[in-house]
């Protein structure tokens, strides 16, 4: 079986990722309930007039995807798999919108075109001129692991050399005032906020783009390998140790073996017990990493922490910012990343240094 | 109708979001269409319907859009002529 | 050589019946499920291919509480993703390792609009906030069905369960499952009604596939679910063998967010890939069940594409999008269940409504019921962003 590498990527998040070194700049903001982007300058990546009818979330997708192809020096790829949660939200809130206040008239198409959830993988595909497979997955906190799962399957059995992978959110204004309501997003008064020993509901809420260029070769570029991805509709929160061990063994590992966890905590009293039953018991002398207080909470975030994953295994070093405990190790070979959303769409990812 | 052709060259930019894109820089007998400004038939669709919404003209067919939309210059002339608002 | 990935159950609810029998009485007997819109208050007058039932009536028939959050595409989902498992004989779901992937376009888009403002003023309706979301259907059927595995949900427009069914088959070929249960489910919303409308490819009565004086689609809604099962579980189970999933293809058209290319290249490699997958040619081929959403451009995208991939000797096709409406992610899905109706059965659906020939070209879709032996059907859905799916299905 043909091995599956990360050759490339690229991130537009809320802190400064598209031109910087590794969270050489970082920004923790305990303030807001919302994260906005630190956006990048969208001129360098797309032509005004392509840039014209889309939404932020597929220029981000765009810029984001662009930063992986570069540094991975790939012009054709076999697929374009994206995974999104709520999909092109803006578009779909301004079509939605106009509808309602007029009355079902006087409505134009582009919001509409734009509100499908492939619109990001599409674009991509419209700009690259590439004519392959392009899939988009939809499953709330997955969505991002059903497209790697898919690419790996591309480039292990089916022939695919590079696979262009990527997860995108962007929010809009409706959409996070319904999040506030129902109680996914903290409280204002909730302030000042924290992920690690949060006693509040909720999370802070945020968007992005991160893409990942895999392929079945190795290169002076390549972060690491990836070596397993698995997903779960629903796990309790007694069941995740054993699933975890199950799926080290499959891949002829042990909890000694990983090096590093990357552990999902948002800072969600009802659901980060997931985490910190794993961080005291299984996990408690390995090295442990949290991230969503610098990306948010959205349903690719997780997307986000392969891609602090991946920097890890390419400097080798964990960043004093984003570390849950002090432990360290003389080398990061095996990682992996464990993240869930409400007690539902749980996900380990495996990746490995070549 | 200069201040109407004046009118639909803001109204386009607008419209279509053409950043960059001054009224001065559109001639009235410039394509709107491939290599003029450029633009699509999504474009078109968003004309037809502020030509319902602004003007109170209703094109039953996309395909009529074709003529209308040649230029400012023959989109001013349809409008002046069938204006209903 | 493996026939492909064994199909044992199926499942559906469309707007020419409640289960794959009546889907199938409809067909044959050339009824159409296309009426004037009632479910769905909105200003324009259309007609659609609407599941006669009430949300509320759907919600009994599950056996739901009033207070459920669920949005109509979810129930829809429910239904037929629980007649399938029924009809596959499942009755341990964790038995093997086992998954759903469905597919959707609107999500609970149809409670959305309902409760866009209404949110704002009363908290009477926020369950359904969560509701929104594409991944909340999956969960619920598969919460339904006690499926505890790989769930997911893909959504590409009008190609999603085209490509739900692919990434099933895929799973099963590639030994990562035992089962797979494929398919998608939508609903009519005011949301989808208008942006077709905005898109000038709306038909005000029947659409009329690959006729020269179409107008545009009828939108549908519906759900189909397919059980997929690996050789293994076949064998081990005694199991029936509906029909098998022998090929499939995706490919991009990379032409315009919603248009078609003119020669329909994203079709024509998609069905490309699912010959090579296969290992059919395109004489092997007996029925298409085509796109044909009979709006301009796709009809005459599709309608080159097969010339492109058949030549002159294009077989019977027929669209069944004048039954159904477009059932947007949920009409690969209902397609491919009359895929296998019609290799159980050899028979060749009319295309309703055809009169006048394209003038772009020669072909003409079959528009009166046929009897023949049927082997192999191909089926072709296109989505928005130039999405392009076949599959292949054989007999069993």
């Amino acid at each position: 079986m043909k091995k599956c590498y990360i050759n490339g990527t690229g991130c537009v998040s809320a802190q400064k990722t598209v031109d910087t070194a590794f969270l050489e700049e970082i920004v923790i903001n305990d303030t807001h309930n919302v994260l906005e982007l630190a956006l990048p300058n969208y001129k360098d990546f797309i032509s005004p007039v392509a840039a014209r009818r889309m939404a932020k979330g597929v220029k981000n997708g765009i810029v984001a995807s662009a930063k992986a192809i570069q540094e991975a020096g790939v012009q054709y790829f076999d697929a374009i798999i994206t995974g999104t949660g709520m999909g092109c939200s803006v578009d779909s809130e301004k079509f939605l919108k106009a509808l309602l206040d007029n009355n079902e008239e006087f409505l134009t198409p582009t919001s509409f075109i734009q509100s499908t959830h492939n619109t990001v993988g599409a674009q991509i595909a419209l700009g690259l001129q590439c004519k392959a497979y392009n899939f988009t997955y939809v499953n709330g906190a997955v969505s991002f692991e059903s497209a790697l799962i898919d690419a790996k399957m591309q480039l292990e059995d089916e022939d695919a050399h590079t696979v262009l992978v990527g997860g995108i959110e962007e929010s809009a204004e409706n959409t996070l005032e319904f999040l506030k309501m129902s109680g996914a997003i903290k409280a204002t008064s909730d302030v000042p906020y924290k992920v690690l020993g949060s006693d509040t509901p909720g999370v802070v809420f945020s968007e992005g783009a991160t893409f990942f260029v895999l392929a079945d070769t190795q290169q002076e570029t390549t972060y690491a390998q990836l070596t397993d991805v698995a997903i779960y509709n629903l796990l309790e929160p007694d069941e995740v140790a054993a699933k975890l061990k199950a799926f080290l063994k499959n891949n002829n590992l042990t909890v000694n073996d990983l090096d590093a966890v990357v552990l999902g905590f948002n800072g969600d009293v009802n659901y980060d017990s997931y985490y910190t039953t794993l961080a005291n018991t299984l996990f408690n002398t390995t090295p442990q990493v949290y991230y969503k207080h610098l990306s948010g909470e959205f349903n690719t975030a997780s997307a986000f922490g392969l891609w602090v994953a991946s920097n890890v295994i390419k400097l080798q070093h964990i960043p004093q910012a984003i570390k849950v405990n002090n432990l360290d190790r003389p080398q990061y070979k095996n990682i992996l990343l464990y993240n869930q959303y409400r007690g539902q769409d749980h996900s380990f990812t495996l990746i490995s240094k070549c | 109708m200069e201040a109407l052709k004046q009118e639909l060259k803001e109204k386009i930019i607008n419209i279509l979001n053409l950043e960059d894109i001054t009224p001065e820089d559109v001639n009235d007998n410039d394509p709107l269409f491939g290599d003029g400004l450029g633009l699509d038939s999504i474009d078109a669709l968003e004309l037809i319907v502020m030509l319902d919404k602004d003007y109170g003209i209703k094109l039953a067919d996309p395909k009529e859009g074709k003529a209308i939309f040649q230029s400012i210059e023959t989109m001013a002339a349809y409008i002046s002529e069938k204006r209903t608002k | 050589m493996s026939k492909g990935v064994a199909i044992t159950g199926m499942g559906i609810i469309s707007a020419i019946g409640n289960t794959v029998q009546e889907n199938y009485n409809a067909l044959i007997q050339g009824k159409t499920g296309i009426t004037p819109i009632e479910n769905i208050a909105t200003v324009h007058k259309v007609t659609v291919g609407e599941i006669k039932q009430t949300n509320q009536q759907l919600a009994e028939s599950l056996g739901l509480p009033a207070d459920n959050n669920y949005s109509r595409t979810a129930m829809l989902g429910v239904i037929a993703v629980k007649q399938a498992v029924e009809d596959a004989g499942i009755t341990n779901i964790n038995e093997y390792a086992t998954g759903l992937i469905s597919a959707t376009s609107v999500g609970g888009m149809d409670m959305t609009e309902r409760f866009f403002y209404d949110y704002f003023e009363s908290d009477e309706n926020h369950r359904y906030i969560h509701a929104h979301d594409a991944g909340d259907m999956s969960q619920k059927m598969a919460e339904h069905l006690g499926l505890k595995g790989m769930v997911t949900t893909i959504s590409t427009a009008c190609s999603s369960a085209a490509n739900a069914i692919m990434l099933g088959a895929r799973l099963i070929k590639s030994g990562r499952l035992d089962r797979v249960i494929v398919g998608g489910t939508d609903a009519l919303s005011k949301f989808t009604i208008n942006g077709f409308k905005t898109l000038m490819i709306f038909s005000d009565t029947y659409n009329t596939p690959f006729d020269n004086d179409r107008k545009g689609l009828n939108l549908g809604e519906a759900a189909a679910y397919l059980v997929l099962e690996s050789d293994a579980v076949v064998k081990a189970q005694n199991k029936k063998v509906l029909a098998y999933v022998s090929g499939y293809g995706n490919a991009n058209d990379a032409f315009h967010q919603t248009a078609s290319s003119e020669n329909g290249d994203g079709a024509y490699l998609a069905m490309q890939k699912a010959f090579k997958v296969s290992g059919l040619e395109p004489a092997d081929i007996d029925y298409i069940n085509a796109h044909g959403t009979a709006t301009p451009n796709n009809d005459l995208s599709e309608g080159r594409a097969l010339i492109r991939a058949f030549g002159n000797t294009v077989p019977d096709f027929s669209s069944t999008k004048p039954f159904t409406g477009h059932t947007l992610a949920a009409a690969a899905a209902i397609e491919a269940v009359y895929s296998v109706l019609a290799l159980q059965n050899n028979i060749v659906y009319p295309n309703l409504n055809f009169k006048t020939p394209m003038e772009e070209f020669a072909i003409v879709p079959q528009t009166v019921l046929k009897e023949k032996e049927i082997n192999h059907v191909l089926s072709n859905s296109f989505g928005f962003g130039g999405n392009c799916s076949t599959l292949l299905f054989s007999k069993s």
